[in-house]
């Protein structure tokens, strides 16, 4: 692989590099990286074994956005625009909590850069702790399921709302479980002048307690469910959703996973499953998810 | 050109006068003037090619310069106080980083209380950051202090971020006559820089790498004998500026009276006045010399050694105190002399958050040190006397 490839560390399985390769080769390696601290970085960039075959930059866990600003505003001075698009690969915890700073700036200023975030749904690097990404009803090593309490209570933060009230010219999500939807919407993403964002679920084997031969399965279960809808924005409209061909029920989706198995035998877990499954319910109805059968 | 112009003027257009490609900064008082000058420049298409930006805080602005020095571009960016101390995580970054971002501190207190006067508190607590340090006398310094940082940053002995401290309100608000550089002066003085390394996609590079400890270390050991490269660097920029600009502000430190019993040592503004207290002081029979610091980091070592070999008493005057201990600055000279002079320290805690330090309240202070009534050790001057109360 010549953009990303022989050195890194990340676990068999894991949908980190499927999302950062796919993402590379959409833009045949005309790219500036920018990466948050986080399990990305530290499987990609140890210094010595350097992961990455594009110019590539890691600060801080909570400005990612901001270097790719700056980045972008430098080649645009120095007029060396035409070298490659700027990219932030920032995990979930670095976009929607500690980092929703500096993405907000450079969403305000309309800088133009991709912002990729690489949804884990928690703190995987450190051993899995809850983000704002973090679904109702997951332990974590913060929000564990006890006695009393489910896993997380809460809801998983509406990033892409956040990003389309800003006024960026172009908002997605998509999944490691559908390579060429990201490749797509990445080349789409790229024509587009302004601040990007795109939003990809990405199975994470050690937290999500998943085999890693498995997580692609389980990564287009979130999205056959309805938990993880697949949808464009541009200028602020919804302009494309994939369709669901019977939808299936939440259940499927979280007893493959450690992370929910609580959810089958705790008191509170049956509530939860509802929960979830009104939130998918939610989700089919706002994008219009569900292929109707003439 | 000499013209008469506030502090943050002279550092705007010396700014303007070096050609960054990128400025980015946050207003926070009383710096907030630099970088509107800066951007009334923009807006009149004065600044060239560059790109101004407006961050949503000082820790996106410094998050930024970090972005545009590693693709490769000059920068510049103005703050103080708390805006500091918010930057302060990325700048122990940019260190770590090797990135020459200049930076000009208008020298703020912190907060609590909320002031928004001066003392050097601020820059004190950046002090291991890996970020040279030079603090400027007068408004004309700081004009000058500009192309020289960019020359020192630069400079791949060195590689650093710079931080040009000047005392806020004192400085960034008086009216003082500026001898205005010229555009081609700087230019020859100054050329366009030329990173050693930088982000292209013609030969990529990893910037910011982790570190396991087997590797660690020696990026730090790097840093540090960067900082010692600085020292002989700074010297040699500071000779070539003397020369070209006919202004000679001396080396790392410049001492008045050096064969004097007493010195007094200070940075920043109220050096000006110290002056002419110890002219007077001297014209009444005491023999009190006086040092200015202008590099605090690196620090200069080996040029306190030599100026306090044979001196008796050295007072020194702190903007700021590491609270537990003593005044930075002192703690700095006394590690610095140790073992070169036997001189007892006086080390003063003056002028903190914007309080007042008279003319008389300074030569107060060095005439009841030379007269024995003050015992060495630390102490705070100029305070009143209060209970504290708690409920």
């Amino acid at each position: 692989m010549k953009y990303f490839g022989s050195g890194h560390g990340a676990c068999p399985g894991c949908g980190l590099p499927i999302a950062v390769k796919t993402v590379l080769n959409a833009l045949d390696g005309k790219v500036f990286a920018v990466n948050s601290t986080g399990c990305l970085e530290i499987i990609s960039s140890q210094y010595g074994k350097n992961a990455w075959g594009v110019p590539y930059i890691h600060s801080l866990f909570e400005n990612a956005a901001g270097v790719a600003a700056g980045v972008e505003a430098a080649l645009r001075a120095m007029k060396r625009k035409d070298e490659g698009y700027v990219v932030v690969f920032a995990g979930d915890g670095a976009t929607a909590d500690i980092g929703i700073g500096t993405l907000s700036g450079a969403f305000d200023r309309n800088h133009d850069i991709l912002y990729i975030c690489l949804d884990n749904e928690a703190y995987q690097n450190t051993g899995h702790q809850q983000s704002g990404l973090t679904p109702p009803g997951e332990s974590t090593t913060t929000t564990p399921a006890g006695k009393v309490l489910p896993g997380k209570v809460g809801r998983k933060k509406d990033m892409l709302s956040i990003a389309v009230a800003h006024g960026i010219p172009y908002v997605a999500s998509s999944s490691v479980g559908y390579v060429s939807d990201i490749r797509r919407k990445v080349k789409k993403a790229v024509k587009f002048e302004g601040a990007k964002y795109i939003q990809i679920h990405s199975p994470c084997v050690t937290g999500w307690g998943i085999d890693g031969s498995i997580a692609i399965k389980v990564a287009r279960l979130a999205v056959e469910t309805g938990l993880y809808p697949l949808v464009e924005y541009e200028y602020g409209k919804l302009t494309s959703v994939r369709k669901i061909k019977d939808r299936k029920p939440v259940e499927e989706y979280l007893k493959l996973q450690r992370r929910f198995r609580h959810l089958f035998t705790h008191e509170k877990g049956k509530e939860m499953i509802k929960l979830l499954q009104r939130f998918a319910d939610e989700n089919a109805e706002r994008y219009g998810l569900d292929l109707k059968k003439e | 050109m000499k013209k008469v112009v506030r502090g943050f003027y002279s550092v705007a257009y010396s700014v303007k006068l070096c050609r960054p490609n990128v400025i980015c900064a946050y207003p926070i008082t009383p710096q907030t003037e630099i970088v509107e000058n800066l951007a009334a420049m923009y807006a009149n298409g004065e600044l060239g090619e560059a790109e101004y930006i407006t961050a949503e805080s000082e820790f996106g602005a410094a998050s930024i310069l970090v972005g545009a020095s590693a693709a490769g571009a000059r920068v510049f960016t103005a703050t103080c106080s708390q805006g500091l101390i918010l930057m302060s995580e990325v700048l122990f970054n940019a260190a770590g980083m090797r990135l020459p971002i200049v930076l000009v501190n208008t020298n703020r207190a912190l907060s609590a209380p909320l002031s928004i006067w001066n003392d050097h508190q601020d820059s004190m607590a950046m002090r291991d950051a890996g970020i040279m340090q030079v603090y400027v006398e007068n408004n004309q310094e700081a004009h000058d202090m500009i192309p020289q940082a960019y020359k020192v940053a630069e400079n791949k002995k060195v590689l650093l971020p710079f931080m040009v401290c000047m005392d806020g309100y004192k400085l960034t608000h008086a009216y003082e006559p500026v001898d205005l550089l010229e555009q081609e002066m700087v230019d020859s003085f100054l050329p366009p820089y030329e990173p050693a390394a930088y982000m292209t996609t013609k030969k990529p590079l990893a910037f910011g790498c982790y570190a396991p400890p087997h590797i660690y270390m020696e990026f730090r050991v790097a840093m540090q004998q960067a900082m010692e490269r600085a020292k002989d660097v700074m010297l040699d920029v500071f000779k070539e500026w003397a020369e070209v600009s006919g202004r000679d502000w001396g080396g790392h430190i410049t001492v008045d009276f050096p064969d004097s019993k007493i010195f007094v040592v200070a940075m920043g503004s109220v050096v000006g006045l110290l002056r002419k207290v110890v002219e007077e002081l001297r014209n009444e029979g005491l023999s009190v010399g006086l040092i200015k610091i202008r590099t605090f980091r690196p620090f200069p070592v080996e040029e306190m050694r030599e100026a306090l070999k044979d001196a008796e008493k050295v007072i020194v005057l702190d903007r700021s105190v590491s609270f537990g201990y003593e005044g930075p600055v002192s703690i700095e000279l006394k590690s610095a002399i140790y073992g070169y002079s036997s001189a007892e320290i006086y080390s003063f805690a003056v002028g903190l958050g914007g309080r007042d330090m008279p003319k008389d309240f300074l030569a107060k202070i060095i005439r009841d040190v030379g007269e024995g009534k003050e015992k060495p050790g630390f102490a705070f001057k100029g305070y009143q006397e209060f209970e504290e109360v708690i409920p």
